[in-house]
């Protein structure tokens, strides 16, 4: 029996709100920091997802987004890394369109099914840029979503799919465009997602021989609020058969929004109810699943639910400009300009940078980060395993804020982080309120973007305030 | 071991105005330095046998030294290491004279740092995977500095103010001294309300940036008292390299090793038992506020947590008990990097002969330099030690 085993999410701590300077919208979206993209949201949500999963077991992982930080090299693998998977992984992105997403996850069914894999990751992520003030960006939302597939305890199981392919430019980007382009709203409304939508639901129903009230849950795509709602009037759902599209707490996740919402829709779902997913963009996937009697094992996950209280509103749309690099600015430094990291020494210290191993001395057990040859307490020569700190509880030992370091986001805050299993690393603290950081504030760590220099994206890990399920706006 | 105390000597040194010096080169400097170090000594260039260049980034050979002045085919060694960097190559000189291999040796440290645009402090770095936070010096002594107050319990504001007095302190000692790139008196207020740099430390807890050149023309005890009566002696010479701070959990970030290994290794050659007492004056690497503060305890000046104490009782000024950075340490200098060293030497052969002026202590007979280079958990720290010849 395929299907869904687990499933976790990420949605960034800063939101564009109604108390938000300049924003001039009454609802709420989230939007990722300075130093996240769709790659880091990935290993966020991956995270919460197989908090409690053998990693070994993972034997495959596809991350489907519209804004990959490179055209050209795969995200998959890096993310691999930083999730400490095994080596021996089939890995594979699906980009370039809207429902990206649902096609990964059918991917990833079909594998399963076919056991060319037992066990796969799917990851979906998006962080899409529309112009400043423009309704798609007031409209969008950052975030990304992670499911486990595999065929034993599964959850959700697979149910069912339908796909339509439609060629259309409705919203489309070329390499070289900063933002999201549209055509008329009206024609991509009309031709574009409800003639589209529909055909692949009612192509769905017919298939699987169900009428629109067998469904108990549809997640369904649109790209707002108005346009969600009388979509699913048309369609013939009731509102209480349709999971909320959150419009006014996350925003249009892309690729990752009709998987957020069936993320959300599978926090509550109980035995026996069938749930769809219908995904849109040339054309449209829909993916049907019933619900087990599996329990939900997710005790650690915060889920869709509880990142979406833990948030912080930003004061005004400046700040969030200068993250989005749509507000010129200049420090007048003129501060030497970064060279371009070394491609070699990327890749010799994976371990180190990215699967954020330390080493634990194999005579004296003492653990040190980056791993060393020779122990710094004993002296003993190459005798040390690896131990993975990017999962370990740690705390801020001692901390500076730079005010002239020349960040986004200033200050920056360079946090000394001792790890409770032992260990120390130097590391940037971000998503972070000044006034609220202080020696021994228990800490997470969250993979992020450090700088793009001759076209290298550079991930590297920072110390975040552990984030829990209370609003941190008090 | 025998050590180098009493073994060589300094006969000549010359100090180059420290500021923006616009309109000299790092060579212009040298000159600057090594004329004024020749007339001291009254020697020539033909009479220096091998030379020792300290500079972190102005040049990358010995060769700056020979064409600036025209030096005879002599051997000419560039030393880079970090903030020690001057004191190092005059370290290096030292042991030459002492191992017998020369008699007359120079040593001249030199940095050219405002001709970058920036005004911070831009050291060029080998290749690598750059995911090492960007950590410049103020935002790594603030870490010291936030844990500081945390360990001993001092509320921000007393911090802040122990922090200030100690600027103040070295900002009224560059008032005397005309070589000083700053020569401006500072208020606590000024200290604890100016913009801030790397939290908790602002703008008049960081040290400038500077240009600026140094010389020391060292010698035999022997051929020393032939030239003239009030040549200084070195008493002892430390250094130590420490690199296990932050791969250690259980460093405190509040005490600095290398300081604390290189004094004692200093503090053995040079006979020094009790340096509270002992020691008449010091020249300490004053980069920011914070590190004066630790590098007090590292010394043994005060004991750990005290250094505040100390501070608000007036020792290290110029009427206290063991005045400190008499001539306005790297506060009113700036840290020309590669000649900070030989600069604080300067000070101190100038107080042991009684020649400096507004600034002149009452008794200075035994003196220290000590500099810090790197950051917290990783520094290269080297002491020095000198005497009179009496």
């Amino acid at each position: 029996m395929a299907g869904i085993i687990k499933f976790g999410a990420y949605i960034p701590k800063y939101r564009l709100g109604p108390e938000t300077l300049g924003w001039n919208s009454r609802s709420e979206r989230a939007v990722a920091n300075f130093d996240e993209d769709s790659l880091t949201m990935a290993v966020a949500a991956g995270l919460d997802c197989i908090d409690d999963i053998d990693r070994g077991k993972i034997d495959g992982l596809i991350f489907a987004s519209t804004t990959p930080p490179y055209a050209e090299k795969q995200s998959a693998s890096i993310i691999a890394e930083a999730l400490d998977l095994r080596q021996d992984l089939f890995t594979s992105d699906i980009t370039g369109v809207l429902k990206c997403g649902t096609s990964a996850l059918r991917s990833a069914l079909d594998s399963v099914i076919a056991g060319s894999c037992q066990l796969i990751l799917v990851l979906v992520s998006d962080s899409r840029q529309a112009p400043p003030r423009s309704d798609v960006e007031r409209n969008s939302g950052d975030g990304a979503v992670a499911f486990l597939i595999g065929t034993q305890n599964v959850i959700a199981e697979f149910d069912g799919f339908y796909a339509v392919s439609q060629n259309i430019l409705d919203n489309w980007r070329s390499s070289n465009d900063p933002f999201v382009r549209t055509w008329e709203d009206r024609f991509s409304t009309e031709e574009g997602l409800y003639r589209v939508l529909q055909a692949a639901i009612d192509g769905y129903l017919d298939k699987h021989g169900l009428k629109p009230s067998d469904i108990d849950k549809l997640a369904l795509y649109a790209p707002d609020y108005r346009r969600h709602s009388s979509l699913a009037k048309t369609l013939g759902f009731d509102t209480s058969q349709i999971e909320d599209p959150m419009f006014d707490s996350l925003g249009n996740t892309g690729a990752a929004f009709a998987l957020m919402m069936l993320a959300k829709t599978l926090e509550t779902c109980s035995e026996g109810q069938r749930v769809l997913v219908a995904a849109y963009g040339d054309g449209s996937d829909v993916l049907g699943f019933k619900v087990t009697n599996q329990p939900l094992h997710n005790e650690n996950s915060l889920l869709v639910s509880g990142y979406l209280c833990s948030k912080h509103v930003l004061e005004n749309y400046e700040t969030y400009a200068k993250w989005r690099d749509v507000w010129e600015m200049d420090d007048g430094s003129r501060r030497p300009t970064a060279n371009s990291p070394s491609a070699t020494a990327i890749w010799r210290e994976n371990e180190k940078n990215i699967r954020l191993y330390g080493s634990k001395c194999a005579a004296c057990n003492y653990i040190q980060y980056p791993a060393q040859k020779v122990c710094v307490n004993c002296q003993a020569i190459e005798g040390g395993s690896n131990i993975r700190l990017s999962d370990q509880p740690g705390y801020v030992f001692t901390y500076s804020m730079d005010y002239i370091a020349g960040t986004v986001d200033v200050p920056l805050v360079i946090t000394v982080v001792n790890f409770d299993c032992g260990g120390r690393l130097l590391c940037m603290m971000t998503d972070r309120e000044v006034e609220n950081i202080s020696i021994d504030m228990p800490i997470d760590m969250s993979f992020r973007k450090l700088r793009v220099v001759n076209g290298i994206h550079n991930y590297y890990w920072k110390s975040i305030p552990k984030r829990g399920l209370r609003d941190e706006r008090d | 071991m025998r050590g180098i105390k009493d073994r060589v000597a300094i006969v000549g040194m010359g100090c180059s105005n420290f500021g923006e010096r616009w309109d000299s080169s790092a060579s212009d400097l040298i000159v600057e330095a090594a004329y004024e170090a020749y007339e001291d000594a009254g020697l020539g260039g033909e009479d220096i046998q091998a030379a020792w260049l300290g500079t972190v980034s102005s040049f990358r050979t010995g060769q700056p030294l020979a064409e600036a002045l025209k030096l005879d085919y002599i051997p000419i060694t560039r030393v880079e290491n970090a903030c020690a960097t001057a004191t190092d190559a005059f370290r290096n000189a030292c042991y030459a004279v002492a191992a017998g291999i020369y008699d007359i040796v120079l040593a001249v440290g030199v940095e050219k740092l405002k001709d970058s645009g920036f005004s911070g402090l831009a050291i060029p770095e080998a290749p690598g995977s750059d995911v090492t936070p960007p950590t410049p010096p103020p935002s790594q002594f603030a870490m010291a500095a936030t844990r500081y107050f945390h360990q001993y319990g001092i509320p921000y504001d007393q911090g802040k103010l122990t922090l200030a007095e100690i600027a103040t302190k070295n900002h009224h000692n560059g008032t005397l001294n005309p070589k000083a790139h700053f020569q401006r008196e500072i208020t606590t207020d000024q200290v604890i309300n100016a913009p801030m740099i790397a939290w908790p430390l602002g703008l008049f807890d960081c040290c400038g940036v500077s240009d600026g050149a140094a010389a020391a023309i060292i010698t035999t005890p022997e051929i020393a008292r032939s030239l003239r009566k009030d040549y200084v002696l070195v008493k002892g010479l430390g250094l130590s390299v420490g690199a296990f701070g932050i791969l250690r959990d259980d460093w405190d970030f509040t005490h600095f090793p290398e300081t604390v290994r290189a004094s004692q290794s200093a503090y053995e050659e040079a006979g020094v038992i009790n340096p509270r007492q002992d020691i008449d004056m010091a020249m300490v690497h004053d980069c920011f506020t914070i590190t004066e503060l630790i590098i007090y305890e590292d010394l043994g000046f005060s004991g750990r947590g005290r250094g505040s104490e100390d501070v608000h009782n007036g020792s290290f000024t110029l009427e206290g008990d063991l005045p400190v950075n008499t001539d306005g340490g790297l506060k009113c200098f700036g840290h020309p990097v590669g000649a900070s060293g030989i600069r604080m030497i300067y000070e101190v052969y100038k107080q042991l002969q009684g020649k400096a002026e507004g600034r002149q202590l009452k008794k200075a007979d035994l003196g220290l330099t000590h500099n810090l280079g790197g950051r917290p958990g990783s520094f290269t720290c080297s002491v020095a030690i000198f005497g009179t010849a009496g």
